[in-house]
């Protein structure tokens, strides 16, 4: 068995009202120290946690949704956003904040770390996995 | 085999823990290792000694303690889950000056870091959850 491993965490329940979304977050965190293969994949409700405008005032709960924007430091810029989980709810790329990383196989160019996928894309992502994390 | 596990629900409320306690069990049975088990999300409640079930209904804090007496399965409790949710061990009591401390024999408090180098040293990491 090689030491590197394929993660994948699943994210599929809404930013808030549960706190499944940021204590997935505070894993993907701490396992970037494990330097393993990250991605996230986004689906169902998981896709609210990446759109853009949050303002968490109103109900008292931290918005951390800026956190997003510092994966790409810690080596994470695979970010799968499912399109039919967007598409059903009314939401489309636009809707969802830039979040950047330097690729330094490629003199740090700047590049987005989400990636819009099929369901059916999403399903060959996740039979490529090691190691399926899902919240 | 070697399996990781992972409970990320509470107990009573959620089957969660009550279907990774057989799943375990049915794994041992069959000559697989199960190494670690780790409690995330309200998963981390189980791991209180304080709870008092009715007596006709079963112990699930109980089940999981004796289960890993008997096989040796290191219970590990997510520490900022933990925190959250009120589950102290006695060096965490003294750390954040409470008066009480409430996690019950066989779990240890310890961190995320238990998570994912027990999904990298196993073949594979079986979560249960919603």
């Amino acid at each position: 068995m090689s030491d590197t491993k394929k993660f994948l965490y699943v994210n599929r329940k809404a930013p808030y009202g549960t706190i499944y979304a940021l204590e997935s977050l505070e894993v993907v965190l701490i396992g970037a120290a494990f330097e393993q293969e990250v991605a996230l994949a986004f689906l169902d409700d998981g896709v609210f946690q990446l759109t853009k405008g949050q303002d968490t005032t109103g109900i008292g709960v931290k918005n951390f949704s800026p956190t997003f924007r510092a994966l790409g430091d810690y080596d994470v810029n695979k970010l799968y956003v499912e399109r039919e989980s967007l598409e059903e709810r009314g939401l489309s790329e636009d809707d969802l904040q830039e979040i950047m990383y330097e690729d330094e196989d490629d003199d740090w160019a700047e590049k987005p770390s989400i990636r819009i996928v099929s369901r059916a894309e999403m399903a060959d992502i996740m039979a490529e996995q090691d190691v399926i994390l899902s919240f | 085999m070697k399996i990781g596990v992972v409970i990320s629900e509470g107990p009573y409320t959620h089957q969660a823990a009550d279907t990774g306690y057989h799943f375990v069990k049915a794994a041992l049975a069959k000559g697989h290792e199960v190494p670690r088990v780790f409690f995330y999300h309200d998963g981390v409640n189980v791991a209180t000694r304080l709870s008092v079930p009715p007596q006709d209904e079963r112990n699930i804090q109980k089940n999981w303690t004796e289960l890993a007496k008997e096989h040796g399965i290191d219970m590990v409790v997510c520490i900022a889950a933990a925190q959250r949710r009120g589950l102290l061990d006695e060096n965490e009591a003294e750390r954040q000056g409470k008066d009480a401390n409430n996690i019950a024999e066989g779990f240890r408090i310890s961190g995320l870091g238990q998570l994912i180098e027990m999904a990298i040293q196993t073949d594979r990491l079986v979560m249960f959850g919603d």
